[in-house]
């Protein structure tokens, strides 16, 4: 990584922390702005915004192993939610997460390899009644059919255009 | 013919939730005008007091009670904090409340800012509920702009204002403890109680945590009053409870109705009965932390207590509906697979006895459990449920306890005639075909992957056991019944 990306990197996050307070309670969401933009909380990070907020960088990673929606890992522009719980799974959520591992060749908990897509389960989405629900970054899909899963894939994959993720750039770590 | 009645959801569906207007003319923000204008604070506790409301959010605490305590401890800042981690798998009722009316949540929060003497407001929304999140950060800007939130609210000197904090995917932060402790930054494993978060919560401070649907009903109690909300329920659960339907139920989604509606009327009269005309066979109410209600109880006027009696429990009022073709050990499996998977880890018994109650219901699922192995399952639930630090470790074992109570026919299948009576576990199923209604179409043949069925055509064919794989393609495929499942 470059001396200048990490000089950005870290004038991101003391811009956030000045956003939300230098306590303690601005630990999670300037790690969901930094999981946001970069898509996975590197080593780097939890050490500029431990030094930020004055703690320990491993009670940074202490929160970041903690939750499901912030983590280690580098996950994709578009993270795929299925939801796996019970009313879901009664009306055929199975169907779904096959149709979605054969179209994006890769297994729930992984990313495909061109950093684009993530497939990962999630625990109630409260669509219980139209169920199988499916979230995708911040867009809900309720009702889902493995016909539209195509559809929905489509549809993301012709948004790779640049101006839908201006204000994102590719981690640099 | 049991009737609907909408309080927490009265104006959801019928107006504009992006229109702060709209709620002002159905009478939004007249309890808060009320309260500053005329109520002062301990006479706003005694309202909610005597209507006798109590949280929606499963536990069933006094709200006013909890206000009160609040009130109490001397502060120099109190907080007052929304619940909208709504979590449980088949509710999905604080999610509807804040899409539908975000406005009555946050007048509800003024008003009891005002109560307990706080001026600060946060609500911990989960991150899965996008839309909710967005209308709700709509409601408090317009809030705002109009002067509802902000500095002295209509005059009174009352300052009062809210944020938002999003949760990030883990569901034990719905305990409020847990919760506290994401707030301020830190993991999200709870605390023992006492000290209670009225006396000592966010950052040390009396704070009162209630969920959105115990919100919803508060601008109703302080205009209507609480006479009018004592005279709704049961002697001691009062107003109403919003259920969401969900499973083999032929109308699903949102419902509300008073306290002491039998679960007969939510299920027949309103939920329109079993999908197909299938058999009613459980309902499990309050997610992975109830338990299974059967026919013997749908004449049970549903209050906190009476579910509690039956080994079930309130929850946050979700209630998936399961026909005969559901296995209760599946089923029980099931929640358990998903406590596993969100027990924070702090404490043993819920992140070792989790996993080992999933690893006695696998093997039975899997015909090898032992009728030891059910007594096993038995004394570990009850010894989770004594020791588990909070409420999500101490409920856990509920779907377990509850279905070997009420199912213990079917648990006893799986072990000794190691059958699953309702054809849902695979390894126990065995396909055969009847040898006189087989015409020899050979569509069973063609569709098996294994290659196991074997016969010539017009005449009946043969499942060869040894090497049928128990995919069910043979039983799907057959347009003569003929493809038995046992």
């Amino acid at each position: 990584m470059l001396v200048s990306e990490r000089e950005q990197l870290r004038e991101n996050i003391e811009q956030w922390v000045a956003q939300y307070g230098s306590d303690r309670s601005a630990l999670i969401p300037v790690l969901q702005e930094v999981q946001r933009k970069y898509h996975h909380i590197s080593e780097y990070v939890m050490q500029v915004v431990a030094d930020t907020l004055n703690i320990h960088p491993v009670e940074v990673y202490g929160v970041v192993s903690f939750y499901s929606f912030i983590g280690l890992r580098p996950k994709g522009r578009f993270i795929i939610r299925l939801c796996r719980t019970i009313s879901c799974a009664m009306q055929g959520n199975n169907r779904i997460a096959r149709q979605l591992e054969n179209d994006l060749g890769i297994h729930f908990g992984e990313t495909t390899p061109d950093g684009n897509f993530t497939l990962e389960w999630a625990n109630c989405l409260g669509m219980c009644d139209r169920g199988p629900a499916m979230l995708v970054n911040d867009r809900i899909f309720t009702q889902v059919t493995p016909e539209s899963v195509h559809e929905i894939l489509d549809e993301c994959r012709k948004a790779f255009g640049a101006h839908t993720f201006q204000g994102e750039e590719t981690c640099p770590l | 013919m049991a009737q609907q009645l909408r309080i927490a959801t009265r104006n959801s569906g019928f107006i504009d939730p992006e229109n702060i207007r709209d709620y002002i003319g159905v009478g939004g923000y007249e309890g808060l005008a009320k309260c500053l204008t005329e109520m002062t604070p301990e006479k706003v506790i005694e309202v909610v007091t005597i209507s006798g409301l109590r949280g929606r959010g499963g536990g069933g605490f006094p709200t006013g009670v909890k206000w009160s305590f609040a009130r109490r401890y001397d502060s120099d800042q109190k907080y007052i904090v929304c619940n909208a981690d709504e979590g449980d798998p088949g509710a999905f009722m604080d999610r509807a409340v804040l899409e539908g009316d975000p406005h009555s949540v946050v007048e509800a929060m003024a008003i009891a800012g005002y109560a307990i003497g706080a001026t600060i407001g946060t609500v911990y929304i989960r991150a899965e509920y996008p839309l909710a999140i967005q209308r709700l950060l709509k409601a408090i800007e317009d809030a705002r702009a109009i002067g509802f939130l902000g500095k002295d609210l209509f005059g009174s000197g009352f300052d009062f204002d809210i944020e938002l904090k999003y949760g990030a995917g883990a569901f034990v932060c719905g305990e409020e403890t847990a919760l506290i402790h994401s707030m301020e930054g830190k993991r999200g494993e709870p605390t023992v109680k006492p000290p209670f978060p009225a006396q000592s919560g966010y950052w040390g401070k009396p704070t009162v945590v209630n969920n959105v649907e115990t919100f919803a009903n508060i601008p109703a109690i302080i205009v209507k009053g609480a006479e009018w909300f004592n005279t709704i329920g049961t002697e001691k659960s009062k107003g109403t409870k919003v259920f969401a339907l969900a499973g083999k139920i032929r109308n699903t989604g949102l419902i509300e109705v008073p306290m002491g509606t039998t679960l007969r009327e939510v299920i027949y009269d309103i939920g329109g009965g079993i999908v197909g005309g299938k058999a009613f066979k459980a309902v499990q109410t309050g997610g992975p932390s109830g338990g299974a209600l059967t026919y013997k109880d749908l004449d049970v006027a549903i209050d906190y207590d009476s579910l509690i009696q039956r080994g079930s429990m309130m929850g946050s009022g979700g209630m998936i509906v399961m026909d005969e073709d559901d296995c209760m050990v599946s089923i029980a499996k099931f929640f358990l697979d998903f406590t596993m998977d969100e027990t924070c880890g702090k404490c043993t018994p819920c992140r070792i006895g989790s996993k080992r109650l999933y690893e006695i219901l696998e093997k039975t699922t899997l015909g090898k459990a032992t009728m030891e192995d059910m007594d096993t399952l038995k004394s570990l639930s009850n010894a989770i449920k004594d020791t588990a630090l909070c409420g999500l470790g101490q409920t856990m074992p509920n779907p377990v306890l509850s279905t070997m109570r009420v199912f213990e026919d079917e648990y006893r299948a799986h072990v000794i005639d190691h059958k699953c009576p309702a054809g849902v576990c695979r390894s126990l199923l065995q396909f055969t075909i009847d040898y006189d209604k087989c015409v020899g179409c050979t569509m069973c043949a063609r569709a098996c992957p294994a290659d196991a069925i074997s016969g010539n055509k017009k005449e009946p064919h043969v499942i060869d056991q040894t090497k049928c794989i128990k995919c069910g393609a043979c039983f799907e495929k057959c347009r003569f019944d003929a493809v038995l499942k046992q």
